[in-house]
């Protein structure tokens, strides 16, 4: 534990330290001489690319792949063209930039994903540098071509090529550039001699760094911090300045005495940074240059690969790889020599716990006595988590652990966070791993971004592993990583489709979120259909699974699993397909066989191809429905004939479907359309469409009785129903001899009341009375007072010795009426 | 404005909010001025999500009825419709399009569909030409609209038809998507009943979905603890039968719609003396009804025979409560009253309407007919002479009586004597065609293919047994303090609502052998819930149940529900849902095929 500031170098207020992460697992003959190297940050993969010994035209450059701990992933020739530049993207998959301004997109495994072309006028004009970087929008490019125009590509994965304004003078390349992302735009910023540009989209201004001199000379590199925030610029005169990449302020400026360019110069300054610095790097040399006019130095022996990362530089050389970063604060507290910050006091109290020394309780009483526990216990979980090394980890957190002990009121989700985290960490930062993650870094690009990277490289037992430990839940966690495993594993060619169906439906089971016919779509893209057909039965959403089905010319599932889903939506749109793809018989015949997409497709028809319908009704011999058909055609018909011959053939239907009463019904209808076109044309009477009462009814009124008489036999209407009808006609045209002619030609189906109720309608007093004395008993109270005829309907009531008829009476009695009343009273007195 | 939506046991506003949420997001989409081209049904639903206000925030300037042809002049950069995916609606919106693409204006054209985007419309549109044209196209999932505090519905017209005539279940599928939609705002519902066919189809189509949703499901304790499911065919009567509450009288006599009833203005114009010029007397009378009306949710539910009384009793209430300004001495008094006041002319403007509106039924309820009517429905519902002609019916046909009303008469004695014999059957059938005109055929079809009119099968008639079981005929209904839920239709008792009751207590075990002679299976199913979400109950807290009609459900039958509700010792508060709000007529309506004769 006390040489843990061994390698702290200071610099100015701060300290830098530089920790050994891995022994490379590689061994590489040449080390990394003559080799295009891309290394991907927050501890990602390492691509080589490394030119053949003898320059011949059969001689192809070798690409490997490495994680960061140097575990070969995938090598092959590279057979393409030439190289320009390599690049990762925020997705491990790896860029190869082109000559001609081809981009070509590989996995991390080194399999062929796409490619796009950076324009049209590159392939002339040819790349010269190029650049890939990062920002929030994903992954870019920009180019630099022939003819000295940048070109730009934000996200490569929604491409969208801008070509920047032209550069003044700038003839082949600048001498350095870089890109920037500002204010939510993407800028280069480039030097030429002692020109300084800034492109955007539209303009290009040169500009001028505050507090740089002229007599500091031309730039000739160039770098830009993780985060966009500050550059770093290095003159032929060796001077390096710093400040912010708005270019607004200084921070300082050195001269570094070297004349040569630096090969690399990474920004290396974490968040909270005390003093950003700069790391150049020279073929021996190393430098670490702060704020302060001091400097550190490293001598170095091997050629090295910078790597800049959130929070410091990973240093990559044949055969080790170490992060130099500046010692956080916390550490720096707990481990400064003689400190005296509570968190060092409590490491120290719980050491001599340890050793079962009193004197731990001497280290708690002071820092109790500060009250400063709480802050004792933060500083040591929070600088637990800056710690690599695992047994300082332990340390620390056992601290950590001892101290909680005294505090009551202590909330123990950091401590309790930190220590998984950790455990995660250390996993993944195994050497057979390779992920070489701080804290910090762990914590920006968050724990989804952790998996989806251990997935992307195939780690699926650890991302489970990390996933249930962390409680994640499984829709966002174990899920995913079963869902890339799944795609993954269907395109396993070695294995049978039963073998591969059988190992994703025992794996991925009805995990939820899990989409099936996501794997399925995955196995037919690698041409294996009877696997995505047996994965697509295991889809629980059969909505999902009837896209692909349609893709597979698999209608026929498609259309049955359209149906299992209920949406009806989808069953027309499997219809709507079918029709097209297939003959009239067998669409039909496909139809039969599921109802409620027949019953659909019918429903369509109806309004959308009614003779289709016909077609429908008539395969399925529904004589019925087809009858009706018919019935619903005619009405559309203009001619009076064709209207018939549609009934006719409603008739024919209506008896196949031993419907009688409809057959018979269409017929009446026929005999009625006929009778009423003659009299149309006979006597110009305007009865064709009228009802069968309606037409009785004009007939009446225009005095053709024995017509309406012959319609009221030859249909065998009701006796009542034609009686009624008759009245009302009578009445209204005050016919009253003809009605009571009507009345005596025999007994009225209707009784009498109803001609003494017709009557009263028309105002007809005289008349109705006539009819009150053949009202039947029961109803003559009633008819009484209809003609309001007190007395009368007083005489019925009592005599029939009914109370409420009397009741009904003495309701309609004025007080007038009182010889009545008390006679009525009487006798509702007397049957009581 | 839609504080009446959370006063229930189930705050229905969250729904209500969720959809206005969803909305005011795709109206963001379009950024700019815009209009709204609207298919016509569906302004009525929306006003009971969004009003105009909230549209107009969003830049909403104008609004146009989709109709074919041009669309209107306006200045906005967005055209936006609003539509049910409909074929024969995407062939109007195309042509509109068209229009404007001639004109070279630079619109963004978008759609919305409600209540889901179909690809065969898209399809459709693609067939056009006019696909491209649309910068979005995407869906508005309203499936189920609060109506007031504890009614749901979809609105959707043809529900019934589609799933009885026409082997239709596309308002099924909306069904159980609409549930699925409501368990993730209010928690699984853990329990699930059901009795018909169209409910076995929905309760399977819900639990396939849950399966297919796994693991996104909402940590939410449920509200509902109970789902049931109920067919309207299994209770073919109860919407035929006349409905004699207030709420389901204004229904019958002037029909509500989306919450709102017309009314003739003569009653309403005499009270408004200094702004008659303003009022058109001719212009109908709208008024909005909803729980909201403190003195409408104290009426509604009533029989009408209950509500004059109830009327009166408030009308004290008021006037009373007028005359405390006599007793206000001091200063305090006087400001407390005053700050009453607004409070109290609501009341008495809201007690003028619906004593206007009562007076207006009370005319219609007091005929000759009206109590004729409804003696022959009684005599049908407790079984007198159904198996024969009804000679009322037949005056009825003699006298032209709307055809409407003689197909809800006919159908009702159908029902209630499991069919008529052929004899029977035939004359009811010829005397309509003959008087009514044989196109009715068509409508006749349809509603035997719906079981409303049927021949009879057996000689056996299952209607006396089942109500005599469910005690669906109670002879001493007491109109003005109700005891059972049969005041609804004074003497009956819906069938649906009985079942419902049944199944809370003492359940539907008891009941074996009714249910087994309505159609369609019943059936229970039982959802997991996640661990931790299994409600502890407090000693007499209410269960809450989800009571779904599909194919539609009256206001005399919401009524009956909510009696039950209110009653102390049910133990049980229900949440209607339904997929139409209907009454006898607009569902005899919805049935129908009236085509015309184009003959000359």
């Amino acid at each position: 534990m006390a040489f843990i500031t061994a390698n702290w170098n200071p610099l100015g207020e701060a300290f830098y330290r530089k920790m050994e992460l891995y022994e490379m697992c590689w061994s590489l003959g040449d080390g990394l001489r003559d080799c295009l190297v891309a290394a991907a940050p927050y501890g990602g993969p390492i691509a080589l690319l490394r030119e053949p010994h003898r320059r011949s035209p059969s001689s192809r450059p070798q690409l490997e792949i490495y994680s960061a701990s140097g575990v070969a992933i995938a090598s092959f020739p590279w057979k393409s063209g030439p190289v320009v530049q390599l690049g990762w993207t925020v997705s491990d998959e790896l860029l190869f930039i082109q000559e001609d301004g081809s981009v070509l997109i590989y996995d991390v495994f080194g399999s062929f994903k796409r490619h796009f072309s950076m324009g049209q006028e590159v392939v002339q004009s040819q790349v010269l540098e190029a650049k890939v970087f990062h920002s929030p929008y994903g992954t870019g490019v920009a180019i630099v071509t022939g003819s000295s125009r940048f070109i730009l590509a934000t996200n490569i994965d929604d491409l969208k090529l801008r070509r920047l304004p032209e550069v003044p003078g700038l003839q082949g390349t600048p001498s350095c550039w870089v890109v920037l992302t500002q204010d939510r735009q993407t800028k280069v910023l480039l030097s030429n001699g002692p020109e300084l540009y800034i492109l955007d989209n539209t303009s290009c201004t040169a500009v001028c760094p505050p507090g740089l001199g002229p007599q500091a000379g031309s730039i000739v590199h160039m770098s830009v911090s993780f985060s966009y925030k500050y550059l770093a610029l290095f003159t032929d005169t060796g001077h390096l300045w710093t400040g912010s990449s708005h270019l607004q302020d200084k921070l300082i400026e050195v001269d570094t005495k070297k004349t040569t360019p630096p090969k690399q110069m990474v920004w290396c300054r974490r968040p909270k940074s005390q003093q950003p610095s700069v790391v150049l790097m020279w073929d021996k040399l190393l430098m670490v240059a702060g704020v302060c006019q001091d400097n550190i130095q490293f001598p170095i022996e091997d050629l090295c690969v910078l790597v800049g990362e959130l929070d410091g530089v990973r240093i990559i050389s044949s055969t080790n790889q170490e992060l130099l970063q500046e010692v956080p604060l916390v550490c720096q507290e707990i481990f400064k020599i003689a400190s005296m910050a509570p968190g060092a006091l409590l490491l120290e109290a719980h050491r001599e716990y340890e050793k079962s020394s009193q004197k731990a309780d001497e280290y708690l009483r002071e820092i109790k006595e500060q009250s400063m526990l709480g802050e004792a216990v933060r500083q040591c979980v929070e600088a637990a988590g800056h710690e690599y090394d695992s047994n300082t980890q332990k340390s620390l957190l056992r601290a950590a652990s001892f101290g909680k002990c005294f505090l009551t009121d202590f909330s123990p989700d950091p401590f309790v966070s930190t220590c998984r985290e950790l455990r995660v960490l250390n996993g993944v930062r195994e050497s057979s791993v390779g992920l070489p993650l701080t804290h910090t870094q762990f914590k920006q690009m968050t724990l989804q971004v952790l998996i989806d990277r251990l997935v992307y490289r195939q780690f699926y037992p650890l991302a489970i592993e990390i996933c249930r430990y962390l409680k994640i839940p499984d829709y966002q966690g174990v899920s995913r990583v079963l869902k890339h495993w799944a795609s993954c594993k269907v395109q396993q060619k070695d294995l049978t489709d039963e073998a591969i169906a059988r190992a994703v439906c025992v794996k991925v089971g009805d995990s939820p979120g899990v989409s099936y016919s996501h794997i399925a779509a995955k196995a037919y893209e690698c041409g294996r259909t009877e696997l995505a057909i047996k994965l697509l039965d295991f889809e629980a959403r059969s909505g999902e699974q009837v896209p692909l089905l349609l893709k597979m010319k698999r209608s026929q599932l498609a259309l049955s699993k359209a149906v299992e889903s209920g949406d009806t939506d989808l069953v027309y749109t499997v219809v709507t397909y079918l029709k097209n793809e297939m003959n009239r018989g067998d669409f039909f015949m496909t139809l039969r066989n599921q109802p409620v997409a027949l019953s659909l497709y019918r429903q369509f028809c109806k309004l959308q191809e009614q003779e289709t319908l016909k077609d429908l009704y008539n395969q399925d011999d529904d004589h019925q429905e087809l009858a009706n058909y018919h019935v619903t055609a005619s009405y559309r018909e203009k001619r009076l004939d064709s209207r018939l011959s549609l009934l006719q053939s409603a008739v024919d239907e209506y008896n196949k479907a031993k419907n009688e009463f409809s057959a018979k019904a269409t017929e009446d209808e026929m005999r009625l359309l006929r009778f009423q076109r003659k009299l149309d044309d006979e006597k110009g009477a305007g009865l064709l469409g009228l009802s069968l009462q309606a037409t009785m009814e004009a007939l009446l009124a225009l005095g053709l009785h024995k017509q309406a008489e012959q319609l009221y036999r030859d249909f065998k209407v009701p006796d009542k129903r034609y009686w009624w009808l008759k009245l009302k006609s009578l009445a209204e045209k005050e016919e009253w001899d003809e009605l009571e002619k009507f009345s005596k030609s025999k007994k009225s189906p209707i009784g009498y009341l109803a001609f003494v109720d017709v009557c009263m309608k028309s105002n007809n007093k005289y008349e109705a009375k006539k009819y009150v004395s053949k009202v039947t008993p029961e109803q003559r109270v009633k008819a009484h007072l209809a003609v309001s005829d007190l007395e009368g309907a007083a005489d019925a009531a009592i005599e029939r010795k009914n109370e409420s008829e009397m009741g009904a009476v003495l309701a309609r009695c004025s007080a007038s009426d009182h010889l009545l009343i008390d006679r009525l009273n009487r006798a509702a007195a007397a049957k009581k | 404005m839609a504080a009446h939506l959370s006063y229930g046991r189930v705050n229905l506003n969250i729904l209500r909010e969720a959809a206005r949420k969803e909305l005011r997001e795709f109206l963001d989409k379009c950024a700019g001025s815009k209009a709204i081209v609207w298919d016509e049904y569906l302004t009525g639903p929306f006003g009971l999500i969004a009003q105009y206000s909230l549209l107009k925030e969003h830049e909403v300037e104008k609004m146009f009825t989709l109709k074919s042809g041009r669309l209107p002049a306006a200045d906005v950069k967005n055209i936006i419709f609003f539509v049910r995916p409909r074929l024969e609606l995407m062939d109007i919106i195309a042509e509109n399009v068209f229009s404007e693409d001639k004109m070279h204006s630079s619109r963004d054209f978008h759609i919305l569909f409600v209540p889901r985007r179909s690809m065969l419309c898209e399809q459709r549109l693609k067939e056009q030409g006019v696909l491209a044209s649309f910068v979005n196209i995407d869906e508005y999932i309203l499936d189920l609209i609060p109506y007031d505090g504890d009614l749901l519905s979809m609105e959707y017209e043809s529900a019934f038809r589609e799933c009885y005539l026409e082997n239709d279940q596309t308002s099924l599928y909306h069904t159980a998507k609409g549930l699925m939609t409501l368990q993730a705002l209010y928690g699984t519902i853990p329990q699930i009943y059901g009795k018909g066919d169209c409910a076995r189809h929905v309760a399977n189509m819900m639990l396939r979905m849950k399966r297919e949703f796994a693991g996104s499901q909402n940590q939410i304790l449920p509200v509902f603890d109970t789902l049931l499911l109920l067919d309207r065919n299994v209770d073919l009567l109860t919407p035929l039968a006349t409905q004699l509450t207030y709420e389901g009288l204004i229904d019958e006599i002037y029909g509500i719609t989306n919450g709102y009833v017309k009314l003739p203005p003569e009653k309403f114009a005499q009270k408004k003396q200094g702004e008659a010029s303003k009022d058109l007397p001719t212009e109908s009378k709208k008024l909005q009804l909803n729980s909201a009306e403190e003195l409408y949710a104290e009426i509604r539910d009533k029989n009408f025979n209950a509500v004059g009384a109830a009327l009166s009793k408030k009308a004290k209430i008021i006037s009373a409560a007028f005359e405390e300004r006599h007793n206000a001495k001091t200063v305090g008094e006087i400001k407390q009253f005053v700050s009453q006041l607004p409070h109290m002319q609501a009341a008495r403007s809201s007690l003028a309407n619906h004593t206007s509106v009562a007076e207006l039924i009370k005319d219609i309820t007091t005929s000759e007919a009206f109590f004729d009517n409804l003696t022959v429905e009684q005599e049908f519902m407790t079984g007198v002479d159904t198996d024969k002609v009804n000679t009322y019916i037949e005056d009825c046909i003699a006298q032209k009586d709307p055809l409407i009303k003689i197909l809800r008469l006919v159908c009702m004695q159908s029902v209630c004597n499991n069919g008529f014999k052929q004899k029977v059957f035939d004359y009811y059938k010829r005397e309509i065609l003959q008087t009514y005109g044989y196109e009715h055929i068509l409508t006749l079809n349809n509603l035997e293919k719906a079981g409303l009119l049927k021949p009879q099968m057996s000689s056996r008639n299952n209607y006396p047994t089942i109500r005599k079981t469910l005690k669906l005929w109670m002879e001493d209904a007491n109109e003005q303090n109700p005891n059972d839920i049969s005041y609804v239709y004074s003497g009956y008792a819906p069938l649906s609502i009985r079942l419902t009751q049944v199944l809370a207590r003492p359940g539907w075990r008891s009941i074996e052998e009714v249910l087994k002679m309505l159609p369609g299976p019943h059936f229970e199913e039982r959802q997991q819930l996640p661990a931790g979400l299994h409600k502890k109950r407090q000693q007499g807290e209410n269960r809450t149940t989800l009571v779904f009609f599909l194919g539609g459900v009256s206001y005399a039958e919401i009524a009956a529900l909510r009696f039950l509700s209110q009653m102390e010792d049910s133990g049980m508060e229900y949440i209607i849902a339904t997929t139409k709000l209907l009454n006898g007529t607009t569902w005899i309506k919805s049935l129908m095929d009236r085509p015309e004769a184009q003959t000359s």
